[in-house]
């Protein structure tokens, strides 16, 4: 428990202009690496550069999806400082209940259209509730015993509760991956725009994904309790004696995260046609990932650093093998943090800076 | 954390005494007893048996916990990666005993039928401090990016870096990163045959009798607890706690941050190496999915159980919780949910009970089972107020 950190500003060395160079424009080089090496590649190969957007393409569809995990990590950090371990986890319960309730509600891949839609929505709306009432749940149990304890407790108990929901979902559906119908025709081609074909499932991330980002950026500056979960976040006594109730805010922030997981998880399951009980695991470290990148606790910042993750993570899928992608995600994370910990659009906190 | 409970207003306990029994304390006997006991008690038990097989895994997972005990619990740095010391260990085991490296032909130091073969034969007692650095070396450049880094953050970057080394490890049988054909681990089928242990003037170490297994896993958990315990009562033990509890003030009393913590990572890393050549001898075999970060989170909950920074504590936690693993789960409670007419193999779920463990202890018992004294010092202190008083982290 240390006071308040003293802004130190030693008086800047050479060494220190470099580092705040690299820090500034070192991540956009970083992150820019991959494709540019690639377009190249493609132009020299093929004289265009359709793959490489077709890549991008893939990567902003699979981008939206930890985009919304990515949430998820943000707000609760935003707001208490602690990473949800068990955030990734969630999300596969979340793909978990959605893979279910299509069971359950009985759609089939030849349904039509109507009731394609109405059954989805329907799906959307339970699984998001579902992971919603978990999170909030999890925080009640595991994180707000915790408040007055030494930092590293929630921690400890956040990834506890990781390992009890991935045994939760190896118990629910077994070991083994289960394949989901492929209700929406997830790769046939809707449009193709410049030779990269625009594909049904791409058409579902985008129309599910943008107006919750939409509802949600909205949700948090102009209601009454988003300004209530920004207060807190910036200071919690403070917001208290402003009349704030502090706990229940907290309480709906994990709900916030936990639908958002939700919808990510129907999606997930929708457009990967496969759930598995692991899967949140590395979702989840790929999702943080995004969230650091675009500045923890920063939403605009989580939902653009999902997409950039999702594209790397395609170019990495593509180009040098689905067996390395978690490497070089990982890679990337330790590298932001290493050099620019703030991400792209945070400001510095204390705890990276 | 700015926001500070009121600690005045409860009476601060302070640290209690040790209880002593004449000249000595009373820990000391006890731990005197339980070392005794731990040298004899393989006369009582079959030399091939099943308990010793556990008792020296035990044992050797004791040295793991001791080892991340002086990142986590001393320096108070949460390292979720610590498998990766674990893997670069067992690994230097195996590329350094055994005929992995079939075209070189290297031999010191083993026995005579070993010497026919081909590969690298280094004999255990060569690798092991070849391990030990190679795992502090790769500690200390985890420990370096995290230098600017402090609490969570400093947890995601070593879970990341177990992750590329886990990575690594699986997919590196046909170049690293894809580039190349070179077979450096061989993935998941691993590298075994892996030379026996062969320590000079003992009898040869064979699967049948364990005992020799058992005692040099003993004498190196003992060897590494006495540098523990030397290490905390030393300059730098002293230097990593007062990190722990304060970096601030740690800082402006001249503590060279960056060296002790460096060294905090070095030293752990190191004990998880030579833990890690001793199962790769011990397994016969290092694969690639003895590495998971659940493994990471399996020596996590050692010490977590046995009470962070309590040596004693963590030794207890290793056992008990390698015996809730090995024995507990897949023979006692394997019953349970036949009876109450459930049907499903709880072998599956032994993480979730440890993490649902991780839970209870951090909400019911956070200093642990054998707390230490300063933590548990701490607890009498910093009870929460009535109503939940609130602290949070605020931004500066």
């Amino acid at each position: 428990m240390e006071s308040a950190s003293i802004p130190v500003r030693p008086s800047r060395s050479r060494a220190d202009v470099a580092r705040e160079v690299i820090s500034k424009y070192g991540l956009i080089a970083i992150l820019l690496v991959l494709p540019v090496a690639y377009g190249i590649q493609d132009l020299q190969d093929d004289g265009s550069l359709t793959r490489l957007a077709t890549n991008i393409k893939d990567g902003l569809s699979n981008g939206a999806i930890w985009a919304l995990i990515a949430v998820g990590y943000t707000l609760v950090y935003g707001i208490i400082e602690l990473i949800n371990f068990a955030h990734g986890d969630l999300f596969m319960i979340g793909s978990f209940v959605a893979y279910s309730l299509i069971g359950t509600i009985g759609l089939t891949v030849g349904a039509g259209t109507a009731e394609l839609f109405f059954g989805l929505l329907l799906i959307l709306f339970i699984t998001m509730i579902a992971t919603g009432t978990l999170n909030t749940m999890i925080e009640r149990v595991a994180y707000r015993p915790l408040r007055n304890a030494p930092k590293l407790a929630p921690l400890i108990t956040a990834v506890g509760f990781s390992f009890i929901l991935q045994n939760i979902g190896l118990l629910w559906l077994g070991g083994s991956h289960r394949g989901v119908p492929d209700l929406i025709n997830t790769q046939e081609d809707y449009v193709t725009i410049f030779g990269v074909p625009i594909t049904h499932g791409d058409l579902l991330a985008l129309v599910v994904t943008v107006p919750l980002f939409f509802f949600l950026i909205n949700f948090i500056s102009r209601s009454r309790i988003g300004r209530a979960m920004r207060a807190t976040a910036q200071d919690p006594q403070a917001a208290r004696l402003m009349g704030i109730n502090v706990d229940t805010t907290i309480s709906f922030t994990f709900l916030l995260g936990g639908l958002m997981a939700g919808a990510a998880g129907l999606i997930y399951a929708l457009y990967q046609t496969d759930v598995w009980f692991f899967s949140g695991f590395t979702a989840g470290l790929i999702a943080f990932t995004a969230a650091v990148m675009g500045g923890i606790g920063n939403i605009k910042g989580a939902i653009l650093g999902g997409l950039i993750i999702g594209c790397i993570q395609q170019i990495s899928d593509n180009r040098i093998g689905t067996e390395w992608t978690p490497a070089i995600v990982f890679g990337y994370l330790v590298l932001i943090l290493v050099f620019r910990p703030q991400g792209l659009l945070g400001e510095e906190t204390r705890e990276a800076g | 954390m700015s926001t500070e409970t009121p600690r005045m207003a409860t009476k601060p306990r302070g640290l209690k005494l040790p209880r002593k029994v004449g000249p000595f304390e009373l820990s000391t006997i006890v731990a005197a007893v339980a070392i005794l006991v731990a040298i004899f008690v393989p006369f009582y038990f079959d030399s091939g048996s099943g308990f010793m097989n556990d008792a020296t895994v035990a044992l050797v997972y004791v040295v793991m916990a001791l080892g991340l005990n002086i990142v986590v619990g001393f320096a108070g740095l949460l390292d979720l990666g610590y498998v990766a010391f674990f893997a670069i260990g067992a690994y230097t085991m195996g590329w350094l005993g055994s005929t992995w490296f079939s075209g070189e032909s290297i031999h010191i130091g083993v026995a005579e039928q070993l010497s026919s073969q081909p590969g690298i034969h280094l004999n255990w007692l060569i690798v092991l401090p070849i391990a030990a650095i190679a795992a502090a070396t790769l500690g200390a450049i985890l420990g370096f990016p995290t230098l600017r880094l402090r609490g969570d953050y400093i947890a995601i970057v070593t879970l990341a870096f177990g992750e590329i080394v886990g990575r690594v490890a699986v997919n590196s049988d046909d170049g690293v990163f894809g580039i190349g054909h070179f077979n450096l681990t061989n993935g998941r089928a691993g590298i075994t045959p892996v030379d026996k242990i062969d320590i000079p003037l003992v009898e040869r170490f064979t699967t049948l009798n364990l005992r020799p297994w058992y005692w040099t896993a003993l004498a190196l958990a003992l060897v590494v607890l006495f540098i523990n315990f030397r290490l905390r009562d030393s300059r730098i033990g002293r230097a990593w706690i007062a990190i722990r509890e304060d970096e601030v003030a740690a800082v402006s009393m001249g503590i060279p941050t960056v060296r002790v913590k460096l060294l905090a990572y070095a030293l752990g890393a190191a004990m998880g190496g030579m833990a890690g050549t001793f199962l790769g001898s011990f397994y016969n075999t290092v694969n690639a999915d003895q590495f998971e970060f659940s493994f990471s989170i399996f020596v996590l909950a050692m010490i977590i159980l046995g009470g962070l920074g309590s040596i004693w504590g963590v030794v207890v936690g290793a056992l008990l919780l390698s015996y809730i693993n090995t024995n507990l789960i897949p023979d006692v409670l394997n019953d349970v949910p036949s009876k109450i007419g459930l049907d499903f193999d709880v072998t599956e779920l032994g993480f979730g009970i440890f993490g649902f463990l991780l839970v209870i202890m951090m909400v019911l018992r956070p200093q642990g089972l054998i707390p230490e004294r300063r933590h548990q010092a701490e607890f009498d202190v910093a009870e929460p107020t009535e109503g939940g008083d609130f602290v949070v982290e605020t931004r500066a």
